[in-house]
């Protein structure tokens, strides 16, 4: 099963697919930017402060996303020594550690007009600072540790620890009584979002979903063409 | 309108900042990317000019060589 992911047969996809992305992304972009900033109705209580939600949460949804994508390849690359999977993960780290910064900095700027500070050691907030320090340890192990194998097993082994973050950023709000309040978004039961505003979060998702995809390819395609690099000095 | 837009009873700057970083955000994170693509795609196609020819018949064999050659360039995305 594991052969359709062989870098051989997937270059002439990957190669090819970004500028396709790419004009997709701005596409979705400028829709979700015009209903964000401009179409949206503003919340009776935080007035137009709300709109940061487009921002904040999308970028914090997606760093969650791709760091237990990291963390499921890395289960897989311990397990079955798949080749292709360190590649795909360390493609897909730049970008989650930015939408991880992305959702703390904009969070900070929603808290001043909301809570009233930039900053607190909220559970939710405080276990995102967490995942960030992990995104960091995570991409500083691939550059520290130059040796394939011993690579490949510390990173996988950084990730997997990290991924016991992830339920507890989660659950945080549910755990403790914090200033985060609880998910309005549900997949499995009924969503407490208006469709005024569930609409910009939706088409901001897809939007930001895009531009990691986008990173990830060009992030991939350069791993890759660095290996046939060293490649051409073994012909 | 505009004036209401831009200022969103008091919350612009907020609401602005936010935007603008999570924008400056993505286009430092592509321009570091997309230079990191151009430059091992350069050193690739520096390397294989100078192959002999033979290994550059050999080379060519392998379909994902051919395919890198034929998406190298600056211009594209």
């Amino acid at each position: 099963m594991f052969n359709y992911f062989e870098p051989n047969k997937i270059f002439s996809i990957t190669s090819k697919a970004p500028k396709y992305v790419f004009f997709i992304f701005i596409l979705v972009l400028s829709i979700g930017l015009v209903e964000a900033l401009v179409l949206s109705p503003e919340d009776y209580i935080q007035s137009h402060s709300v709109r940061i939600m487009y921002v904040h949460v999308p970028s914090a949804w997606i760093s969650l996303g791709i760091f237990s994508i990291i963390a499921i390849l890395s289960f897989g690359i311990l397990v079955f020594k798949n080749k292709n999977f360190p590649l795909i993960a360390k493609s897909l780290a730049p970008s989650g550690l930015v939408f991880n910064i992305v959702a703390l900095v904009t969070g900070s700027i929603w808290g001043k007009p909301t809570w009233g500070t930039w900053w607190a050691w909220d559970a939710r907030i405080t276990s995102m600072l967490i995942l960030a320090l992990f995104y960091m340890i995570y991409i500083l192990a691939w550059r520290i540790y130059e040796e394939k194998n011993q690579a490949n097993k510390i990173t996988s082994i950084i990730a997997i620890l990290g991924l016991i973050n992830v339920p507890i950023i989660k659950f945080s709000v549910d755990w403790w009584s914090t200033l985060h309040q609880t998910s309005s978004v549900r997949l499995l039961s009924e969503t407490s979002i208006h469709t005024s505003m569930l609409v910009p979060l939706v088409i901001m998702t897809a939007a930001f979903a895009l531009f990691s995809l986008l990173i990830f390819l060009m992030k991939y395609n350069t791993e890759l063409i660095k290996i046939k690099n060293k490649g051409l000095d073994r012909l | 309108m505009i004036n209401e837009i831009i200022s969103m009873n008091g919350y612009g700057i907020y609401v602005w900042s936010a935007f603008s970083f999570t924008l400056i955000c993505f286009a430092v994170l592509y321009a570091v990317i997309k230079l990191q693509l151009v430059k091992e795609q350069l050193k690739f196609n520096f390397k294989f000019a100078s192959l002999t020819s033979e290994k550059i018949k050999s080379a060519k064999k392998q379909e994902i060589y051919r395919e890198i050659l034929a998406n190298t360039s600056i211009s594209k995305i």
